[in-house]
């Protein structure tokens, strides 16, 4: 039975909340996992929790302008509008979110309308490596945006639908079924595009530490950076959970949306741990050369 | 740059902090002259006093003091010689991730700012924007000899003696240098500290704000930034 509007606008509270703690676990662990590579003890588990509680806590905060403050709400509202839209556990009320025909390319366009918003928000704050950072950020984005439009083509032609529950449905039925093994071209050229979304090393242009330090929210401060710091787990979560569901089959229950997700990213520190920083002109170049001859491959391959 | 001013801060460090009868800026709404500055540029900056706001007391300020002790992010300036004892923290020996600490490039971000051993009169004037630029609450660290009373610097003519005359510290890190040992200590010492509620430096800064103005531009002679850099 489909539960009443009200009752969705909770349950997505509930989901929100739930995808919230889950990614910021996931960040505390990935850190920790990092630092064992490094041999150290590393952060808590729990670190970026205690980061947000001190950041919002803050006694004093300035603001250059009303863009400066729409930035990270810009952002904010980019990684909700991101998760929401995307159907977390397949099959569950609670998870379900707010999924619906051609939700695939709303999702699209909500993964970069985070990044825009910061880059006007930023712009504002008048430093700089905040200019740097924001240029850097939508020139990479520009370029792994082609092997991940590319693979999206690709699955959209495969399953005939831009639904992602639709999607996740004709993945069911065994590992098989998943389209990392009916259209690995296609998994590939997004994983590659992930990479760089993702913003670990080698493609940590924009953050960019040592170089142009920390880049676009250099001068957001107290509320604003918990904003943003809350925002890194919703928007992390909600790409992980998109990438579940279009490549690696979806989830039915929690855990196994848990196992897989943290699988996921996991990739990203693997790379990021064996790769030093590409410079920002390797970095583009980088996606518009192989990974998207990749994708133009999983389209015609997938086409004919 | 006297032996009293030495001994001094040795013998009562807070003995020159209480101003003698200046009326507060706070309540009022002073202007500061910003008289560093062409005529033309003092449109662009802050021109307000810094305003104190807390110290607080109750159950959720014990607890922002207890997220705010776990969760120390490092200003990324190397003031002196002894910043080079801060960089061994990040290392596999020391990791003072641990404890909730790490480096943050920008003052914005930062709550603590590490005193890196001695301070030119250059550096001071960085020391200070930098300082005021972070938002509070916000610690300092004062590391090594010469940040306590000029060490071996003591009688430079272009080093500051006492760095507490100029910006309020919490936690002194005695030594020439100090190990990162030290400085471990002297961090879990802060979160002590701030976990009681004693680590008021923005306050005191912003009730003293005229004491500390006035030392700096005695000996900063060339100030050409705000008086207030917020």
């Amino acid at each position: 039975m489909e539960p009443s509007i009200p009752l969705r606008i909770a349950y997505a509270f509930v989901s929100l909340a739930v995808i919230t703690v889950y990614g910021l676990l996931l960040i505390g662990s990935m850190a920790r996992i990092s630092a064992k590579v490094q041999g150290r003890v590393g952060q808590p588990v729990w670190q970026p929790f205690i980061d947000i509680i001190k950041s919002s806590g803050k006694r004093n905060s300035i603001s250059h302008g009303i863009m400066f403050w729409l930035g990270p709400v810009f952002r904010l509202a980019g990684g909700v509008g991101t998760y929401m839209f995307v159907p977390a556990v397949l099959g569950s009320v609670v998870f379900q979110n707010f999924s619906m025909s051609g939700d695939l390319l709303l999702v699209m366009y909500f993964i970069f309308f985070g990044q825009l918003g910061m880059a006007l928000g930023a712009s504002e704050g008048g430093h700089p490596y905040s200019a740097i950072g924001v240029s850097r950020g939508l020139a990479q984005m520009t370029a792994f945006e082609v092997p991940f439009a590319l693979s999206i083509i690709s699955i959209a032609v495969q399953y005939g639908t831009l639904d992602i529950t639709k999607i996740v449905m004709a993945q069911q039925g065994g590992w098989q079924h998943w389209t990392l093994f009916t259209n690995p071209l296609a998994v590939v050229a997004a994983m590659i595009a992930f990479l760089g979304m993702s913003m670990h090393n080698p493609f940590s242009v924009v953050i960019a530490p040592q170089e142009i330090p920390i880049g676009p929210p250099t001068e957001y401060q107290s509320n604003l950076l918990g904003m943003l710091q809350t925002n890194r787990a919703v928007f992390n979560g909600a790409k992980l959970v998109l990438y579940m569901n279009l490549f690696f089959g979806g989830a039915t229950n929690v855990p196994v949306m848990v196992v897989k997700t943290f699988l996921i990213y996991f990739i990203n520190i693997f790379v990021g741990q064996a790769f030093p920083r590409f410079r920002v002109d390797q970095s583009i170049r980088f996606f518009l050369g192989v990974p998207t001859l990749i994708g133009i491959a999983a389209v015609v391959f997938i086409a004919f | 740059m006297s032996d009293m001013k030495f001994t001094r801060a040795l013998a009562d460090p807070d003995h020159a902090l209480k101003p003698a009868g200046r009326p507060g800026p706070l309540g009022k709404p002073l202007v500061l002259a910003n008289d560093g500055l062409p005529e033309e540029e003092k449109a662009w900056f802050c021109d307000a006093y810094p305003t104190a706001s807390g110290p607080y007391k109750g159950i959720l300020e014990n607890f922002l003091n207890w997220a705010r002790s776990k969760s120390l992010w490092i200003l990324g300036f190397g003031t002196g010689c002894g910043a080079i004892e801060l960089r061994p923290l990040m290392t596999s020996r020391f990791d003072m991730y641990r404890f909730g600490i790490q480096p943050r490039p920008t003052p914005r971000q930062s709550s603590v700012f590490v005193i890196g051993g001695y301070a030119s009169v250059k550096t001071l004037k960085r020391i200070v924007r930098s300082y005021e630029q972070m938002m509070g609450p916000k610690f300092v660290v004062a590391l090594g000899s010469c940040t306590i009373n000029g060490g071996m610097y003591w009688d430079s003519y272009n080093t500051i003696n006492a760095i507490e005359h100029y910006i309020p510290v919490d936690v002194y890190i005695a030594g020439c240098m100090p190990r990162p040992e030290a400085l471990l200590a002297g961090f879990k010492e802060l979160q002590r500290k701030i976990r009681r509620g004693e680590c008021e430096g923005a306050v005191k800064y912003a009730e003293n704000f005229e004491w500390y103005k006035a030392n700096q531009k005695k000996v900063i002679h060339d100030w050409n930034m705000p008086d207030y850099n917020y």
